[in-house]
């Protein structure tokens, strides 16, 4: 596969020949990053799936120009990259919010009363599934089972678990990081 | 150091199992103290971490270093009581503990020898405390094969594996035999596939081993997608070398010399552990070039998913560890004749793999005794739903499911009544009580309508509605079907279409019969595991609990209550005290009522928030039917009409 490291492709460096006004040092440093693990990944072959964790990771989210430099640095067709990721549903094409809320909607969480905290959650922050608070603190979505059934029903904030929550509880959580995300600013 | 020779193994042996013995009850007058916090995914996520650095840094407060070591382990499977804590010698499980009760744990039960009563086991039908884990049933009346590892050993040391005979047989086997001979052992077992489709393991082995092209790859599978399944999350996380062990034996046999783990993204633990796993065989010769000093070379490599269900199908998963859109194609060509790029693949699931160094070393006769005619051996399953103990167990193949359920699991907590399990998760069934005496084995399932699956098993009680149910089932096969089949594709949404239809009041008798018909046509026609089992939670809840499904159609009533449209918030009367909290809590205005009278619901502006129900102080707001509303509305006539049998009525 590191045939189709392309020398020509080596030169442009992405993202600055697209739009070179609107580059920051930040942004800069993120493709540099990115640059590092398409270096790495790609001495083995099929690793699309990996590059893309990864740049997730470094972006947030998977936005187009990511795809499109992932695409011309590995030599596989933008079509290609583009149908993985949007394939998989770790994948994200829309920036996140701070804190990702996730309700696992497992059956052992489910049969558990899981859908009601969907509900209170989806009421109190006025937004639908995949979709993010107008302040970008919050984004709410649902999760496939995380194998935390002993906790049912289970709730995820970023990395944090909280489990056998009620639904009268749930926003006293939330409340909880809209406090802290005040006292940090 | 490199491991060149079983000598070397044994040596390692010798040196680290005197901890062990003292684990596995033996007073060996060690001298030392030893302390397993569970690390497992569901005590970690309640902070079984925080406790193992509060421990280092008690232990060092009061100088125990040298006479106390803490470590981690892998999931006891108790995890409703978890964060579990282990003190040895002596066996004691303590359940439930806080980083906060770390400096009671030192001072009372290391300092004082006494016991801390208040974090042991309490027995629920006695309420008597048990110390010693040995005399608690939940484990006691469990068979632990695949899981003797896991609580016993630290998963991130490769020496304690090996002083549990890890790699022993890996290196019997390249050492002293030949494939065919171990692949002979394996078909004799009578092991088969626990991934669910429970295809015999040696046969798949001959079949890969039979093909004359070369490379070979050896794959594991442990994308473990069923909703309230966590088997192989757990031997992945507590036992991860017995997987590794078991992939080098299954390489030698076919002669592969790398091999993949394809494991889902969402189990970070799993990944960390793994990671580690690999990096300490390398280190020591186990894995790499040259193991064992043979010519023999075997590598692994780590794929990790990223959301997708049907990776666990054996085709969509050889996909998507090439890096591609994880979509299933016909069979055949099996992946044993054309797998991971286009060459001959070896996939078998965690716990397949779990069983093989174990087969080996007790032999094939010894793994017959366990299980039932067709099915050898043990089985791993997931408790959860409504059930007492949640978590994981291990038991003999041919138990009955009322022996799960209600003699390991617990029963249903609150008092509440049993209605249903439902095994194989969203491709299996709901079983209904008359079956719960059956011996279960691959077949015994199949029978009455569901699948052994992966071994998830989520009790269902009277509070949950069958209907709504099938509903979630559907739902999720819809959203995950990867839209290549179209009776897939097309046919799950339909019947999503009627199960909503259902369970929003407005389903017609016909409905049921199309349910049906639709069901068997998906089922029949669809390209791969996921679509031709997607309708199995429809079929099994319309022939065992039918009447539900009648009574959402003809009544318009949710029987236990939980679909939004067919009931309605009510007060109980004799319990209302008239505070009128619940009018407060009404954002839809819907509660009304004057001083020391009853409140009442209008059910016309009622939106079934019920946040009144969680600010009543007397429980008195209450589900009741929807039924004498909506009959009213339809002047007499069962609203829906349209159906032939409404048409009569008319």
């Amino acid at each position: 596969m590191s045939d189709f490291i392309n020398e020509e492709h080596e030169n442009i460096t992405g993202i600055e020949k697209q739009a070179p006004d609107r580059i920051t040092d930040k942004e800069r440093n993120r493709y540099r990053d990115l640059d590092n693990v398409i270096k790495e990944y790609i001495k083995k072959p099929g690793h699309l799936i990996g590059i893309l964790h990864k740049a997730q990771e470094i972006f947030g989210y998977l936005p187009e120009e990511v795809q499109t430099y992932i695409a011309s640095k590995t030599g596989i067709p933008v079509s290609e990259v583009n149908g993985v990721v949007t394939f998989y549903s770790l994948f994200s094409t829309e920036p996140k919010g701070k804190y990702e809320i996730k309700v696992c909607l497992g059956t052992a969480c489910y049969v558990k009363g899981a859908q009601e905290i969907m509900d209170t959650l989806k009421e109190n922050l006025k937004i639908d599934e995949e979709e993010t608070t107008q302040d970008k603190l919050f984004t709410l979505k649902s999760t496939r089972c995380i194998g935390s059934c002993g906790l049912a029903p289970v709730l995820l904030a970023n990395e944090d678990v909280y489990g056998e929550i009620a639904a009268k509880d749930v926003m006293k959580i939330v409340r909880e990081y809209q406090k802290g995300e005040k006292i940090e600013n | 150091m490199k491991i060149e020779n079983i000598g070397d193994l044994k040596a390692l042996k010798e040196k680290h199992y005197p901890l062990i013995k003292q684990r596995l009850g033996h007073r060996n007058g060690l001298g030392l103290t030893q302390i397993m916090v569970c690390s497992g995914s569901s005590c970690v996520s309640t902070e079984s971490q925080a406790i193992l650095r509060e421990l280092e840094r008690e232990l060092d407060e009061h100088g125990l270093n040298e006479n106390v070591r803490v470590m981690k382990t892998g999931c006891l499977g108790f995890c409703q009581h978890g964060p579990v804590v282990m003190v040895h010698p002596g066996e004691i499980f303590y359940c439930r503990v806080k980083p906060e009760d770390v400096k009671e744990l030192v001072q009372t039960h290391l300092l004082e020898g006494r016991l801390v009563e208040r974090m042991l086991y309490q027995e629920d039908l006695t309420g008597k405390r048990i110390p010693s884990i040995n005399d608690i049933h939940f484990f006691k009346a469990q068979e632990r094969i695949v899981l003797q590892n896991c609580g016993v050993i630290n998963p991130e040391d490769i020496e304690e594996y090996i002083a549990r005979d890890g790699y022993h047989t890996l290196a019997d086997a390249i050492l002293n035999k030949r494939p065919g001979e171990i692949i002979d052992i394996i078909s004799k077992s009578g092991l088969r596939g626990r991934g669910g489709a429970g295809f015999p393991t040696g046969k798949k082995w001959e079949m890969t081993a039979a093909q004359d092209v070369t490379p070979k790859y050896v794959v594991c599978n442990a994308d473990e997608g069923d909703p309230g399944a966590f088997m192989d999350r757990s031997i992945l996380e507590g036992d991860p070398h017995s997987v590794l062990e078991a992939m080098a034996i299954a390489a030698y046999c076919i002669g592969a010399n790398q091999g993949y783990i394809y494991v889902r993204a969402e189990y970070p633990v799993a990944v960390e552990r793994l990671e580690i796993a690999i990096g300490q065989a390398r280190e020591t010769g186990l894995l790499g070039k040259g193991l064992l000093g043979t010519l023999f070379n075997f590598d692994i490599e780590l794929r990790l998913g990223a959301g997708a269900f049907v990776c666990g199908e054996e085709t969509a998963l050889l996909h998507s560890i090439m890096g591609a859109r994880g979509e299933p194609r016909p069979r055949p060509p099996y992946p044993a004749q054309e797998g991971v790029w286009g060459k001959p693949t070896l996939i078998n699931n965690v716990e397949t793999y779990a069983n093989i160094p174990i087969i080996l070393r007790r032999g094939w006769e010894w793994y017959q005794g366990y299980g039932t005619a067709t099915t050898k051996g043990t089985k791993v399953f997931s408790l959860a739903g409504k059930i007492k103990n949640t978590g994981l167990i291990e038991v003999p193949m041919g138990t009955s499911l009322r022996t799960i359920v209600f003699d390991i699991g617990g029963g249903i907590p609150g008092g509440k009544k049993f209605k249903a399990i439902q095994t194989g998760g969203p491709s299996g069934g709901c079983i209904p009580e008359k079956f719960l005496d059956r011996p279960i084995d691959y077949e015994s399932l199949k029978e009455i309508g569901s699948i052994m699956g992966s071994g998830g098993m989520i009790v269902i009680s009277e509070d949950n509605c069958m209907v709504d149910l099938a509903r979630f089932y559907l739902e999720f096969t819809q959203d995950e079907s990867c839209g290549r089949c179209t009776p897939c594709r097309v046919g799950t949404k339909r019947l999503l279409e009627i199960l909503k239809r259902i369970t929003e009041g407005h389903g017609e008798m016909e409905d049921l019969d199309i349910l049906e018909r639709l069901s068997l046509d998906i089922r029949d026609a669809s390209l791969c595991g996921l679509g031709q089992t997607a309708p199995n939670p429809v079929l099994s809840t319309l022939s065992y609990f039918r009447d539900e499904y009648i009574a959402h159609v003809r009544n318009k009533t949710c029987p236990a209550g939980v679909c939004k449209g067919l009931f309605s918030y009510q007060v109980d009367e004799e319990k209302c005290i008239a505070c009128g909290l619940c009018a407060k809590a009404c954002a839809a205005g819907a509660i009304s009522g004057a001083p020391k009278q009853p409140y009442r619901i209008d059910p016309a502006k009622c939106v079934k928030c019920a946040a009144c129900v969680a600010k009543c102080p007397k429980e008195a707001i209450v589900k009741g039917s929807d039924k004498e509303a909506k009959i009213n509305e339809n002047a007499g006539i069962f609203s829906g009409t349209g159906s032939q049998e409404s048409r009569a009525a008319l």
